[in-house]
């Protein structure tokens, strides 16, 4: 039983090095459930495992690979010896039309066994999984599956037919995760598994990189946004609770008085008028941040009956309203930032981000937006393409203000760094590292006025 | 309570529940290890229901807990019978202080709500708390004495502890992030969207007169409706619906017809009907 015990000790290690909190309580109950499920059965094991270690629905994909890892399906290569690439293909090609998941799992050992190994010399060899989806180009299969089901099933007979490409592509994707579990699999059985499940495998969403985060990734972000809004919500909900319960109001204390002869029985509160605060947007837009400025966006449109009123600009030399498109309902979150590129002026004579020109640019036109209630806040890495930063401009809109916040997604580290100019800011309005969705939803609970 | 998981399952669809490799697995360590379900996912999968057919299943009474927005200790633990107790003292008219102090605290004058019902109970109980995210964070305080050691403390009569602990499950629709102290305490389970294959059965186990051929339409197209990035996404209950209205219209293929005039039995928001139907080719109107 100490082999299973390290097991789950290695397991719960790797999951706590990617911020998942569990504590000794936890690991002993998942004991107790390898105990009571056996180790027959991987798949109960796995949700046995899940359902002791886990709190919440957002950290299931990535147990799902560190399990994979240390608790796999199989030492080694697959026995047979693997087939070549065209009779790989014929056979998955078979196996999607089925929808066969065992058979799909067992070709993606074969594929990563045959076609995805390199280097020779130990140590520097391994598996990957990139080299074996180029080599066996599993998309390609589309055409061929979808006659294949279709001859099957008579032709295009019923409505359903029409879903059949999204479908297949679907099992293709899936037959794709399955070729990456697998190599990381092998990696690790090679390098060690517990470096593989710190640094091979993909964190929680809320936990990637803005600046570096793949398309799927901010996918996963964008739908994360509704239950991220929700909780901020009652947050701010909770924070205004608090702070409607203010000071002393001395003068009503004292009137109060009177009526006890004198004695200040009861405190009278000061009572804080309600005044919903007014929030303006800054963002810029271009390629190297829209993926953050994107989701910032999304996520204080979601927030946006906490506020008064909320108007958003983007920017990337040239500024522009974009509130409008962000309405609620009618935002289609994956075509935002193509939306926002193809119906507002953005770009002057060139198409890289020039700050100065559109702070300049905010400060002149819409200087009006921006009143003693409004908080303000900027997103952008403060990259300025050697051009003018326009301080006068920040400090303008900064007086103007109530609050301004500059949210930038780089590493604090390479700030200053090259053409940023993001210390300069700094020093007029306060700038914080906001690089996660985690650290913004920190930001955002923290800065948000109530 | 359980032997196995194979045992859960079988069991539970005996009740007409028919449980995904994962409910059974964690409803059977719920049982093992007597630790309290939390049970999240979208509304309409079988929350609720998961509670009532274990309940059916053990043979036990099901004890409900419905949280909303303000339920307090008085609505969920236990409360003190006021007027009962105002009786009691006009009719002992002329006894000491003493011993009608004694009196009105006792076990006569309590009213037992749900959470200390559950837990004096002798036989065996299914708790179930039900939306536990509708109730305020200061609820979820009152839950941790009661879910982590089985007890209540009532400061008149002392300390109840259960004789034979309620297997409990509380629900949420993950509306407000709950604690991670109450977390803590409880099993996790999410209960998503289910298979292609699960959803088949629970059609044709809940509408048992619908074509083989149209049940699998229906599970499909469900099902990529459910990729499309919907405001409010189908649940297995809108499945079920909608295989009944398509009974009931006596369809027997799924042609653009059919689709248009029902979809609203599966979306419940205008623009998902409007993007559903531009995403299968109907023609709108």
């Amino acid at each position: 039983m100490t082999a299973v015990a390290d097991r789950i000790t290695g397991l719960v290690g790797a999951l706590r090095a990617h911020g998942v909190r569990i504590g000794t309580g936890e690991s002993v109950d998942a004991a107790r459930a390898v105990e009571a499920l056996g180790l027959a059965d991987r798949e109960l094991l796995r949700e046995g495992l899940a359902a002791t270690l886990l709190h919440g629905p957002g950290q299931r994909t990535l147990f799902d690979s560190v399990f994979d890892l240390y608790f796999p399906r199989g030492v080694g290569g697959p026995r047979e010896a693997p087939g070549d690439r065209e009779s790989l293909r014929d056979r998955l090609a078979e196996a999607l039309a089925a929808d066969d998941r065992a058979l799909m799992g067992r070709l993606a050992a074969e594929a990563v066994d045959g076609l995805g190994g390199y280097g020779s010399s130990p140590g520097s060899d391994g598996w990957s999984a990139y080299q074996t989806l180029d080599r066996l180009r599993p998309q390609t299969l589309l055409a061929r599956v979808r006659a294949d089901v279709r001859g099957r099933e008579g032709s295009g007979a019923g409505f359903a037919d029409r879903l059949l490409d999204d479908e297949i592509r679907g099992r293709i994707e899936e037959f794709r995760r399955m070729v990456g579990a697998e190599a990381r699999r092998r990696v690790a059985e090679r390098r060690g598994r517990d470096e593989i499940a710190r640094r091979g495998v993909r964190p929680t969403a809320d936990r990637v990189d803005f600046l570096f985060a793949d398309r799927d990734q901010l996918t996963e972000l964008r739908r994360a946004v509704a239950p991220l809004a929700r909780k901020l919500a009652t947050r701010l909900a909770a924070r205004r609770r608090r702070a409607a319960r203010g000071a002393i109001d001395l003068r009503r204390t004292l009137r109060s008085s009177l009526s006890t002869g004198g004695v200040p029985m009861r405190p009278v509160l000061r009572r804080r008028r309600p005044v919903r605060p007014e929030l303006v947007l800054l963002c810029d837009v271009s390629g190297s941040v829209s993926g953050f400025s994107d989701f910032t966006m999304l996520l204080v449109q979601a927030l946006h009956d906490q506020f008064g009123k909320v108007r958003v600009f983007a920017f990337v030399n040239r500024l522009d309203e974009v509130t409008g498109l962000l309405d609620h309902g009618r935002a289609d979150p994956d075509g935002l930032s193509a939306r926002i590129r193809a119906e507002a002026t953005l770009t002057g004579w060139h198409g890289s981000s020039d700050y100065g020109v559109a702070l300049g640019e905010f400060a002149e036109r819409y200087g009006g937006a921006v009143g003693p209630r409004t908080t303000v806040f900027v997103l952008g890495d403060a990259r300025t393409n050697m051009s003018d930063p326009n301080l006068p401009a920040v400090r303008e809109i900064a007086r103007q203000a109530r609050r301004v916040y500059w949210l930038n997604p780089e590493p604090r580290d390479r700030w200053g760094t090259g053409d940023s100019a993001a210390p300069a800011y700094a020093d007029l309005v306060e700038m914080h590292e906001c690089r996660t969705a985690r650290q913004l939803s920190t930001l955002v609970a923290h800065l948000l006025p109530v | 309570m359980f032997t196995s998981v194979d045992d859960v399952s079988t069991r539970l669809a005996e009740t007409g529940y028919l449980a995904s490799p994962a409910v059974a697995t964690t409803v059977f360590l719920a049982a093992r290890l007597g630790k309290p379900l939390l049970v999240e996912g979208p509304a309409g999968v079988g929350k609720t229901e998961l509670a009532k057919a274990v309940a059916q299943v053990a043979a036990a009474r099901l004890v409900r807990l419905q949280c909303y927005e303000g339920v307090d200790e008085s609505r969920a633990l236990y409360e003190w019978n006021h007027a009962k107790q105002l009786l009691r003292i006009s009719a002992g008219r002329g006894e000491s202080w003493d011993e009608a102090r004694t009196d009105i605290f006792s076990e006569e004058f309590l009213l037992p709500r749900p959470l200390l019902t559950a837990i004096r109970g002798d036989e065996p109980t299914v708790l179930l708390i039900d939306e536990t995210d509708k109730a305020d964070i200061e609820m979820e305080g009152l839950l941790l004495e009661v879910l982590s050691d089985f007890q209540v403390t009532v400061p008149e009569l002392g300390t109840v502890t259960a004789t034979r602990r309620p297997f409990v499950v509380l629900t949420s629709n993950a509306g407000r992030e709950l604690s991670e102290a109450l977390r803590r305490r409880c099993l996790f389970l999410h209960i998503g969207f289910p298979e292609e294959e699960l959803e088949r059965r629970i059609v044709r186990l809940k509408v048992p007169g619908l074509g083989q051929a149209l049940t699998e339409s229906v599970v499909r197209v469900v099902g990529a409706l459910r990729a499309m990035d919907l405001r409010k996404a189908p649940s297995v209950a809108e499945t079920v619906d909608w295989a009944r209205t398509l009974l009931a219209l006596g369809a027997d293929t799924l042609d653009e017809t059919v689709v248009q005039d029902t979809l609203g039995v599966i979306l419940k928001h205008q623009d998902d009907i409007q993007k559903a139907a531009a995403k299968l080719d109907l023609d709108t109107l």
